[in-house]
């Protein structure tokens, strides 16, 4: 773009935009924290007020220290969202390689099939998924969850991945041929790095939906040593009590990991190595 | 000795025949640039060459040994892309010593190849950069570096000077000329730029819809074209062609006739009127209509001429070339 065409006000109104679009998504996340270390009175007194010495509290967080487990729900949201994520990557990739590499009989078809998942809602399933894995013996384990996201995150990841590996050029991944590469080397040394946005793009989508869920761990695995963290802060939230500390400082402390993950793809949504491969 | 034997080769995609019994002869250290309009097929053989597609039928020799189930890698070619195809996240020497590692050739073959190279296409300076820190020209230098590591017994190059501009086509062209006599190794090229067809090659095999028009050596296919689309594909302006009724009476071939045979001649057979001039300095074409067809005409030296003038002009009769009406050369 040419920097010098560039009309002053145009850049104010749109920066202006981003910055209230920006104040307007942060804000429940703000209200969350800040109420996270007040007292239960000054919740409800004033929502919108900082903490200050009198409201001041850790009682939230002093809670869900000691209510269950919050370590092993926090470390298996965790597991199962790393893991989930890792396998939505690695096999949507490698489909999206066949699929747009690759010129075999029922190509289209198969692409088509494994987009089909991105309009059909997986929950429809869930009582066939339960009964497989309890066929399987899966319920109450990780693996349960595990293979449930990564088969409703990989249509998706197929769709945008072979649409990016389409356009990673043939010359290149020719040449690797040429010098010998193997068609995985092809693959993971050339064809990855280069969609490296697109792929930080697929995480980013299906991380979010995946840390929140609580349909699944509900369903799936439900007991004490395999609930997620959405599941876990289930207990300060009751039919006629709510422990609204408790509940906030749970969620504040489930935001952590989530920004941490997104900051480590975002960066990668930025970078772009392409330049200079092709003209 | 026979570098490459392309024999009833044929390629389709499907329901489309790209490629229609190809039969070629390259001998050792031959130079021989594939033309041909875009979409002819000269890519695609190049890749059935390459072992980057598979022939559908047909059998390809490298040498002795028959390469159609060989992949790339072992075929003993090497190949320059249009777009260099460098590889983004390696500096300039791991683009070149790439192929040799994998080849698995000793750290100090790897080093004094890469070294060779890199003197041979000046970059010495560049090894460390990476290739979006190099200029165009430079990128397509490295490529060709690339290439010639790998000491390979042919050369593949396809269209590679069509990104650059046209003074670093003409450099670029100029190397490679002197890196074939150099390395004296068989080197096939594509293009569909007559200049560096003529220029470059010791054989020129010209191509239109899969099929191979004619073959030979750049002045054979000026001099003695086997039929009108060969004559008509090389030579710039192109061949004039006109019905040659115009000359002789009840005559129903085509005439062709090549714009610098043509000169200003009081007795001469047309009565042009001129409807552009395109003056050069050294030579001046003349674009001008004889009832309803048009002729160009390129006059040596500056002429004056003016744009509406009637132009008497006049030909060699042993010049003009005759075209049965399938296009085939009537000589
Ligand atoms: N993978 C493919 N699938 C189907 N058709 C193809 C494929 N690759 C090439 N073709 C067709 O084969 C024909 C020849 O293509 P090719 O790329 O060899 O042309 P070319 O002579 O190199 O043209 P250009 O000068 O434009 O590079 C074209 O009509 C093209 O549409
Ligand atoms: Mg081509």
């Amino acid at each position: 773009m040419n920097k010098a065409r560039v009309n002053p006000l145009n850049t104010a109104a749109m920066h202006g935009a981003l910055i209230l679009y920006t104040l307007i998504a942060l804000f429940p996340v703000f209200v969350i924290l800040i109420n996270s270390f007040k007292t239960r009175k000054a919740i409800f007194r004033e929502p919108l007020a900082l903490p200050d010495g009198d409201s001041f509290s850790m009682i939230g967080y002093q809670t869900v220290m000691k209510q269950g487990d919050f370590f092993l729900y926090f470390q298996n949201s965790l597991i199962v969202t790393v893991a989930s994520l890792f396998f939505v990557l690695l096999f949507g990739a490698m489909a999206a390689f066949a699929l747009s590499e690759y010129r075999f009989k029922g190509n289209t078809l198969m692409g088509l099939y494994l987009a089909l998942g991105i309009m059909i809602p997986i929950r429809i399933g869930t009582v066939a998924i339960l009964e497989m894995m309890v066929a399987t013996g899966l319920v109450n384990s990780l693996w349960a969850l595990i293979l449930v996201y990564t088969a409703q995150g990989l249509p998706l990841a197929v769709f945008i991945l072979s649409e990016f590996m389409r356009q990673v050029s043939d010359d290149l991944k020719n040449a690797g041929r040429i010098d010998g590469l193997s068609e995985y080397a092809i693959f993971f040394k050339l064809v990855l790095p280069l969609v490296r946005p697109a792929m930080a793009t697929v995480a980013v989508f299906n991380m979010i939906p995946i840390w929140n869920d609580l349909w699944f761990p509900l369903i799936l695995a439900p007991a004490e040593e395999t609930k997620t963290l959405t599941l876990g802060s289930q207990v300060f939230i009751g039919q006629f009590v709510t422990d609204w500390n408790a509940v906030l400082s749970a969620l504040s402390m489930a935001i952590l990991p989530v920004l941490v993950l997104y900051v480590i793809f975002s960066r990668q949504l930025i970078r772009g190595i392409t330049s200079g491969a092709v003209k | 000795m026979t570098a490459l034997t392309l024999t009833d080769v044929n390629k389709s995609f499907g329901k489309v025949h790209v490629l229609k019994d190809i039969n070629i002869e390259i001998e050792e250290g031959e130079f021989v640039v594939f033309v041909g309009p875009s979409g002819c097929g000269k890519s695609t053989l190049l890749r059935v060459i390459a072992g980057l597609e598979d022939a559908s039928s047909g059998e390809i020799r490298i040498g002795e040994d028959v390469v159609n189930l060989t992949p790339p890698s072992k075929r003993g070619i090497a190949m320059v892309f249009q777009s260099y195809a460098l590889y983004p996240h390696l500096n300039v020497r791991k683009n070149m010593s790439l192929a040799l590692k994998q080849e698995k050739q000793p750290k100090e073959v790897i080093e004094q190849r890469v070294a060779e190279a890199s003197r041979m296409l000046s970059l010495e300076d560049y090894l460390d950069r990476f290739p979006s820190e190099l200029s165009g020209g430079q990128r397509q230098r490295v490529a060709i570096g690339r290439a010639i590591v790998r000491h390979p017994k042919i050369f593949l190059f396809d269209e590679p000077l069509s990104n650059l501009d046209a003074a670093l086509r003409m450099s670029t062209r100029i190397e490679i000329a002197s890196l074939h006599a150099q390395l004296g190794t068989s080197m096939i090229y594509v293009t569909h730029d007559q200049t560096e067809a003529m220029t470059l090659a010791d054989k020129i095999v010209v191509l239109r819809d899969g099929i191979v028009e004619q073959v030979g050596s750049p002045m054979e296919l000026y001099n003695n074209p086997a039929n009108k689309f060969v004559a008509g594909f090389l030579g710039s302006p192109a061949m004039n062609f006109f019905p040659a009724s115009l000359v002789r009476d009840g005559d129903t071939r085509t005439m062709g006739i090549r714009p610098e045979d043509l000169f200003q001649s009081d007795q001469g057979a047309f009565a042009a009127s001129v409807t552009h001039v395109e003056k050069l300095g050294g030579d001046t074409n003349v674009i001008a209509t004889i009832g309803d067809h048009n002729i160009t005409a390129r006059l040596f030296g500056q002429h004056d001429v003016a744009e509406g003038q009637i132009l008497q002009l006049g030909f060699d009769p042993a010049k003009a070339f005759y075209f049965t009406e399938d296009g085939a050369r009537d000589r």
